[in-house]
């Protein structure tokens, strides 16, 4: 299909002179305009399943409203059989199972980010990085069963147990670490989300680090700076917003992750009273229920699903505010 | 134009499949049946060329989907009431039978050595009985070395007819449990130590890990993970263990047209050799159903089944219906379907 041009025609001179100005402006801003629609179309579309989300949560869930009103959230039962619903307990599993595991992996991702972005040798730069992004492609799954086959036993008999000896005789923090000792409950699920974030969280620390001006960097070591005052108060400083970002992202993360906790945290619907206790998340009750409900059942399982998206909403808010607050002291 | 007579081809093609489609028993319901009815089903195809497709989604799932018409029948492990079923102009009748047994980890006892009655249980999974050595479970084991032990409770955290199945036997055997906690696919559990876990594989993984753990799961898992059971006194104050036979025996005492539907309940039924905590699972279709043909294949399939799929129902550790009262089921229950 080869088709031959004509030679002798259309000289160069001639095809400029003709072209209208005019014409060529009115076709790229009408192709501007359908571009701009366009973007905008999609950029819409995630607002309103956004919106559409939240109404169809609210009107499964209006049954629950209207039965329980407000109570619901600070009602403590959940009893299939007479139809008793409050989220209390939800909410506490899920609040403390994310907790634990932020106040693992934030530690953890900065010592990793740090040490990647600024002592590390560089010929382990690359191999440790890829590790760490792979951890993160790992499917939720094997980290659950991974916590309850490998993790629950040993965390059972090599720290549960220690720990509970230890922490017996104190008053407040004994409580805190008693109880039936198996492998499963809070702390473990905590733990095991821990290690699920973890790579999130670092990847995104360390990414952020590297962005910091070296000329910023240099001239700090330059003036004498140890290692960790260049970390504290020149890339942590500039990085600020980055670092509060990974965070969330991984906080988003122990929330709502299901699979995981599912297995570890012991699955029974009562508020926890230790560290150690069987409890249940939100998202670990819906993964458990939504089977076998019906009726009430159903419609408390969505208003679950709905109090979880409003926790994560405020929690990402909140760390909007956070950033804005920071960036407005620092006067950018 | 070869593209277009391609295109025309796949689009019979496609057109073709849908006729074949049409021809599928469609079918939602109960998981604890599902390994065997998908094995019929396989089994079927391949002498009728008819397919079966079940969705294990949830005995309340499957009503849901049959009430709603997008299947041919409906599949539950607890069994629905007679008063619904004529309110919806449905017909009930059981398919297939199995077991749940209570699995324990203790070390030093063989499987079936130790031995429980229902009250015990009962208390044992209300939290009112927290150690194994208690006196009560004692007297029930004379000259067993019991341990010292915490019993912790194992139970599925996801709704399931084996709960339904546990739940209906000790609101049977002890009244304490049936007004307090009662009977249904997922309860409230009383004891302070209990876990759940999800799946009977779930459940079968945590009994196998904590130590002096008590669970209950369906007899194939015992089997399948060699787990340690204890017997149970039946009705007639006999010690069973759980096998096809003992859950055979427990259905033949059943009085199956005593109940409308069908809906009799197996847990601590009559006999000496019944195992006390057998069920059945049923199937739901409507009378006068809307398409007869697809109707009438899901009952050919089931007449299939009934007559050649025994030995498969045994070797996946169910236990078929009898022939007597197959034969009931189908001179009594099929005939109320409109063909």
């Amino acid at each position: 299909m080869h088709t031959t041009f004509p030679t002798e025609t259309h000289p160069m001179t001639t095809s400029i002179s003709k072209i209208n100005f005019d014409a060529v402006g009115r076709r790229q801003r009408f192709q501007d305009a359908i571009f701009h629609r366009l973007t905008q179309v999609f950029s819409l579309l995630v607002l309103l399943a956004l919106v559409g989300i939240i109404i169809s949560l609210l009107i499964n869930a209006w049954p629950t409203f209207q039965k329980f009103g407000f109570k619901f959230i600070w009602y403590v039962e959940w009893d299939i059989i007479n139809e008793e619903f409050g989220a209390a307990i939800a909410i506490v599993g899920t609040l403390a199972s994310a907790g634990i595991a932020m106040l693992f992996a934030v530690p953890l991702a900065f010592g990793i980010a740090v040490f990647l972005t600024e002592t590390c040798p560089v010929w382990l730069r690359r191999p440790l990085g890829t590790a760490i992004e792979l951890l993160a492609a790992v499917p939720s799954i094997i980290y659950g069963m991974f916590g309850l086959f490998v993790f629950a036993p040993l965390f059972a008999d090599y720290i549960q147990m220690p720990l509970r000896d230890l922490m017996a005789g104190m008053p407040i923090i004994g409580t805190l670490f008693s109880g039936a000792v198996n492998g499963m409950g809070i702390l473990a699920a905590g733990v095991v989300l821990a290690f699920m974030v973890l790579p999130f969280v670092a990847a995104v620390m360390r990414d952020v680090f590297e962005i910091t001006p070296s000329i910023l960097r240099e001239s700090a070591y330059g003036l004498g700076c140890t290692t960790w005052e260049v970390v504290r108060k020149i890339v942590l400083p500039y990085t600020q917003k980055g670092v509060i970002g990974g965070v969330m992202l991984g906080l988003g993360r122990a929330l709502g992750e299901t699979m995981a906790v599912t297995f570890v945290i012991g699955n029974a619907n009562r508020m926890p009273t230790s560290l150690f206790s069987p409890g249940t998340s939100i998202a670990s009750t819906l993964a458990n229920e939504f089977g076998e409900a019906a009726d009430l059942h159903i419609s408390s399982l969505f208003a679950l699903g709905f109090m979880l998206f409003i926790i994560t909403f405020v929690v990402l808010a909140f760390a909007k505010m956070m950033i804005n607050r920071a960036e407005k002291a620092k006067g950018f | 134009m070869k593209f277009v007579q391609s295109a025309m081809l796949g689009l019979g093609a496609v057109l073709l499949a849908g006729a074949v489609q049409a021809q599928e028993i469609t079918g939602a319901g109960a998981t604890f049946p599902f390994p065997i009815y998908s094995k019929w089903a396989e089994a079927y195809k391949e002498v009728s060329g008819v397919g079966m497709n079940y969705q294990s989604i949830g005995s309340s799932g499957g009503l849901k989907q049959i009430r709603a018409k997008t299947v041919t029948f409906g599949a539950t492990d607890a069994p629905v009431g007679g008063a619904d079923l004529d309110k919806d102009a449905m017909i009930q009748f059981p398919a297939i039978i199995g077991g749940t047994v209570p699995v324990i980890n203790l070390a030093g006892f063989k499987p079936g050595e130790l031995r429980v009655t229902g009250p015990v249980l009962a208390e044992m999974f209300m939290g009112k009985i927290s150690k194994w050595n208690d006196p009560k479970f004692a007297a029930l084991n004379p000259g067993k070395n019991l341990p010292d032990e915490t019993i912790t409770i194992v139970h599925r955290a996801d709704g399931s007819g084996t709960t339904f199945n546990w739940t209906d036997y000790l609101s049977a055997v002890s009244k304490d449990w049936a007004d307090t906690v009662g009977k249904g696919a997922a309860v409230k559990w009383p004891a302070p130590t209990s876990v759940g876990g999800k799946g009977n594989e779930g459940v079968a993984a945590n009994v196998n890990r904590i130590k002096g753990a008590l669970g209950y799961v369906e007899y194939a898992y015992v089997k399948k993970n060699k787990m340690n059971f204890m017997q149970v006194q039946n009705a007639n104050g006999k010690y069973v263990s759980p096998d096809d036979l003992t859950f055979a025996a427990a259905a033949a005492g059943a009085d199956w047209f005593s109940v409308p539907g069908m809906g009799v309940s197996m847990v601590n039924a009559k006999g000496d050799t019944s195992w006390p905590i057998s069920t059945a699972s049923f199937i739901v279709m409507f009378k006068s159903p809307t398409d007869k043909a697809a109707s009438d294949a899901a009952l050919k399939f089931f007449d299939w089944s009934f007559k050649n799929g025994k030995k498969m129902a045994a070797e996946l550790d169910y236990v078929p219906l009898p022939d007597a009262l197959t034969d009931q089921i189908r001179s009594k229950v099929w005939t109320q379907i409109q063909k």
